[in-house]
């Protein structure tokens, strides 16, 4: 992203897991599409007199050429730099003297810009997104200053903090032959290498209204956005869009263990991750059943009973073009081994192929979730992010608006099929171990010089 | 971590400070009910019915200065043990009522006042109230779970002490408020959790929970009528005074020194500190103003145009007002590349004397203005959003009108005010700079060999 100040959107990650709703649509949105092909959702909020308007396009890291890792993101910052009506860096000026608040966020799998504004404004900021879709204007001293502060942006996230070098790590031992095992924000030896010309070429062969989602939510209608909406962006014309190949994943026939030791990691933590399929109910299930809680299975077991671990978690994050992960975490309490804590770990995992789940465990998730179904519509912009991140990943609007109605129906049958599609997968999982080192680093890694 | 962020999000709601509601009449900002119940609890409500949610913020005056001398951690290890049983449910069980009925609570010790959140949809209301009186007046602070929260708390120490951008804030507050409890580490140090006693838990609950100190925030579907009642269950059988605190003032201390804590990454913290300005200053107003076109938050700030879109010598660069119960500073933070910190730390120095001489443009000032007002609206678009507001404005002692005045006093603010606040504020000569990092071409007054109040455990 731009900018920290995304950071809800992780927190999502974990809610959207488990949305819910009754037997009716979870947040009633309209839609459209334009005659150029443009996607365009409405997601009615009138609590307030004001607007989140987002445009997300389908084109994300895992898009990018070999060698060019990081242009995607890259791009979204240029992206602020200007166009012919708009110079100079204007556009997150002008947002401001509206009293708005603008960002964007790049991940694999798409690119997304937004402004949350009075309703009054929402008019600006579409002709303004519109304008910079096809009229970008880029010149050099920009996008070397810019490349700066991507990297700066690197080294603060990610060279900084042992956890998130380990964590590129681990993806790509887990994505072998897939774009996913990248970082999004690119490796630092190709960071530098990026030019302007490959931030257009990027530009001009994808960003286009056909390849193109609108999202507003707030006090607004489909009727009322409609007009807008043709004005503004109906008169982009579409254009061929490349096809969005991908490698398929090769997969993975031997347990692969990661290691890393450093000095600035003061807890060690055990994980284990699974290739798995995306958008699968029973596995988002699974995973709140196994971790999702401070009662979850994991938690009350290893946590509190048996005392092995500090903390413990299971995630699954559905949306996803590609294939997508499944992940357990555990920190040991002082004075157990890793080898007692991944012992306790595998029983678990014994156990919930066994056995599976109890009907218990399943109603007690459907009820949560039910119950938790108000607090989505308790905010502005969270429903257009689950709908942004659904459609740019391939998904529908039913497929959002009719999760509970998928969730009520799954059985202690299907969590347990899930169980044996993560468990018993022909990919095997990488497991990763991150340990304090006591002493500090050898030499040679002081010597990098950047 | 968490307690800055606590203390950033708190500077940034200062500086934003106001909800809007749908329900309100179009003259107002928001509706606010403030009344006292029948127990002498002192409310702000905020109604609205659209959505079936209620959203409850609270604060007890006191916080971290009840930590016990030579004991940090005391709150923060209330502020995770509250909801780990209470009455006759043990952690699980409790944990499992929150869960299963979707309520959240949580607890949060700050410097000057311990923090509670709860939020429940309207259907479970008189169970989420009820869970929140049983934690509150009947926590049980079994020893397994004192056990089980000392461990996390203890890990999370060790995480926070590897972390580059935790371990700049630490350093910033040792050195900012050296000698004063506002130094004191909140989560503690290794050494204090092994300190830290089941009796230390129970004697703070008892000076910290009292009615004289509480201030309660509601937004969301419930009526005045009802709050009151639910209000008063579960804050009425607190006691009606606990244990006042008085503590003392401090100013920023080592004005016009550079203190390092030597790191070796890639990139340099840079936190700098100076006076800043108390809430209930006149000159408040100003100091916001001139704090939004400083570094406040938006990309075409003065410290985030030269420093980080000319130069690209940051991913980003910010400028805070805090003001507390005891102390009021500025402060700017960001973080660069080792090689590039010197040169950051010029340009922000040239930034703070500019303002300091000049001051901004008449256009910068209508445009922070515009954003300033214009913004109000986008602070609260949840019930959550809008208790959260609300109890600060009541810590901050405003009435319950303010909020409908707040945007007539920005526009109110005229360029020889924001001038006059900025010749005030920023003497450049007086400027605090804490480093953690390996800093190219730094020349450090102090260096520190480890992170000030992180005390060791002795060894066995």
């Amino acid at each position: 992203m731009r900018l920290f100040g995304c950071f809800f959107l992780l927190a999502f990650l974990t809610c959207a897991a488990l949305p819910a709703a009754a037997a009716e649509k979870l947040f009633n949105a309209e839609s459209m599409t334009l005659q150029n092909g443009m996607k365009v959702v409405v997601i009615p909020n009138h609590r307030a007199p004001v607007v989140t308007h987002m445009v997300w396009y389908k084109f994300g890291a895992a898009d990018e050429q070999p060698g060019k890792s990081g242009i995607a993101h890259f791009l979204e910052h240029l992206m602020f730099k200007g166009t012919p009506k708009v110079p100079d860096g204007q556009f997150s000026r002008i947002v401001k003297k509206l009293g708005g608040n603008d960002n964007a966020f790049t991940t694999q799998d798409y690119t997304a810009y937004y402004q949350n504004v009075p309703l009054a404004s929402l008019e600006t900021v579409m002709r303004m997104e519109a304008d910079r879709m096809k009229n970008l204007t880029l010149r050099e001293e920009e996008v070397a200053s810019e490349r700066q502060v991507i990297i700066e942006e690197r080294r603060q996230r990610v060279d900084n903090q042992p956890q998130a070098r380990f964590q590129e790590q681990m993806m790509s031992a887990l994505f072998v032959n897939h774009p996913y095992g990248l970082p999004v924000i690119g490796w630092l030896h190709e960071m530098r290498e990026l030019t302007r010309e490959d931030a257009f070429d990027y530009y001009n062969e994808w960003y286009a209204p056909n390849n193109a989602i609108l999202i507003v939510s707030g006090d607004i209608t489909l009727e009322k956005l409609k007009p807008l909406a043709e004005k503004y962006y109906g008169s982009i014309p579409a254009q061929t869009l490349p096809e969005r190949t991908r490698t398929r994943p090769a997969p993975i026939v031997a347990a692969q263990r990661l290691v890393m030791e450093d000095p600035r990691i003061g807890q060690p933590v055990l994980m284990k991750i699974w290739r798995v399929p995306r958008g699968n109910d029973a596995l988002s299930v699974l995973a709140e059943i196994l971790g999702g809680t401070s009662t979850a299975r994991l938690y009350k077991n290893l946590v509190v009973n048996k005392k092995l671990a500090i903390s413990v978690g299971a995630s699954y994050d559905p949306m996803s073009l590609n294939e997508t992960t499944f992940s357990i975490y555990a920190t040991p309490t002082p004075g157990t081994s890793i080898a007692a804590l991944e012992a306790a770990l595998a029983q678990e995992v014994a156990h919930v192929l066994a056995k599976g789940v109890t009907l218990e465990e399943l109603n007690s998730a459907k009820s949560r979730s039910r119950a938790s179904m108000s607090y989505y519509l308790d905010s502005l912009q969270g429903p257009a992010i689950i709908f942004g991140r659904a459609l740019a990943s391939g998904f529908s609007i039913d497929y959002v608006e009719n999760r509970l109605i998928r969730l009520e129906k799954l059985t202690i049958d299907d969590i347990a099929a899930a169980a044996r599609l993560v468990f018993q997968s022909m990919d095997m999982p990488v497991t990763g171990l991150l340990l304090p080192q006591d002493k500090a680093p050898p030499a040679a890694d002081k010597g990098a010089v950047e | 971590m968490i307690r800055l962020f606590a203390c950033l999000s708190f500077a940034f709601f200062m500086l934003l400070a106001a909800p809007v509601h749908a329900q309100t009449a179009p003259d107002k900002v928001l509706d606010i009910k403030a009344f006292t119940t029948p127990a002498g609890i002192k409310v702000w409500l905020v109604e609205d019915h659209s959505i079936p949610v209620i959203s409850l913020n609270f604060s007890f005056e006191g916080g971290l200065a009840h930590d016990p001398e030579g004991k940090p951690g005391v709150a923060r290890l209330v502020s995770i043990l509250l909801d780990e049983g209470a009455e006759n449910m043990d952690s699980q069980a409790f944990q499992a009522k929150m869960t299963d009925n979707a309520i959240s609570m949580g607890f949060t010790a700050g410097r000057d006042a311990f923090f509670g959140e709860l939020r429940t949809i309207t259907d479970n209301r008189a169970l989420a109230f009820d869970l929140l009186r049983a934690a509150l007046t009947a926590p049980r602070f079994d020893e397994d779970a004192i056990e089980r929260m000392k461990n996390a708390n203890a890990a999370q120490i060790k995480r926070d002490m590897g972390d580059p951008a935790w371990l700049s804030a630490r350093t910033f507050n040792g050195v900012m408020f050296e000698g004063h409890p506002y130094a004191l580490p909140g989560y503690g140090n290794l050494a204090s959790m092994q300190k830290i006693t089941k009796k230390d838990l129970i004697n703070f609950t008892r000076a910290q929970f009292s009615r004289d100190v509480l201030q309660v925030a509601l937004a969301g579907d419930i009526t005045a009528a009802e709050a009151t009642t639910l209000i008063d269950r579960t804050f009425g059988g607190l006691p009606a005074k606990g244990v006042t605190i008085e503590g003392r003032d401090i100013t920023p201390q080592y004005p016009g020194k550079t203190i390092l804590l030597p790191l070796d990454t890639p990139q340099t913290y840079i936190a700098i500190g100076a006076p800043g300005i108390p809430r209930a200053d006149n000159d408040w107003h100003a100091a916001v103003v001139m704090n939004y076109i400083l570094g406040g938050g938006s990309f075409d700030s003065w410290l985030m145009t030269e420093v980080r879109e000319k130069r690209g010598l940051t991913y980003g660069i910010y400028s805070s007002l805090q003001s507390m119960k005891h102390a009021a500073i500025s402060q700017i933070s960001l973080s660069s590349s080792n090689e590039h910190a010197a040169e950051a730390l010029s340009i922000i120095r040239a930034q703070l004397k500019r303002m300091a001489e000049n001051g901004p443009t008449e256009q910068e000032l209508k445009d922070a203005k515009a954003y300033l007002t214009g913004s109000l609206m986008l602070e609260l678009t949840s019930t959550g959003d809008i208790a959260g507001v609300l109890n600060g404005l009541q810590r901050d002692d405003m009435d319950a009108e303010y909020i409908n005045r707040r945007n007539a006093m920005l526009n109110a603010i005229t360029l020889a005010d924001v001038r006059r606040v900025a010749k005030r504020l920023l003497k450049t000569d007086q400027l605090t700079t804490v480093l953690v990092g390996k800093p190219d071409n730094v020349k450090a007054d102090i260096m520190l060999d480890k992170p000030p109040g992180m005390a060791q455990p002795e060894t066995k």
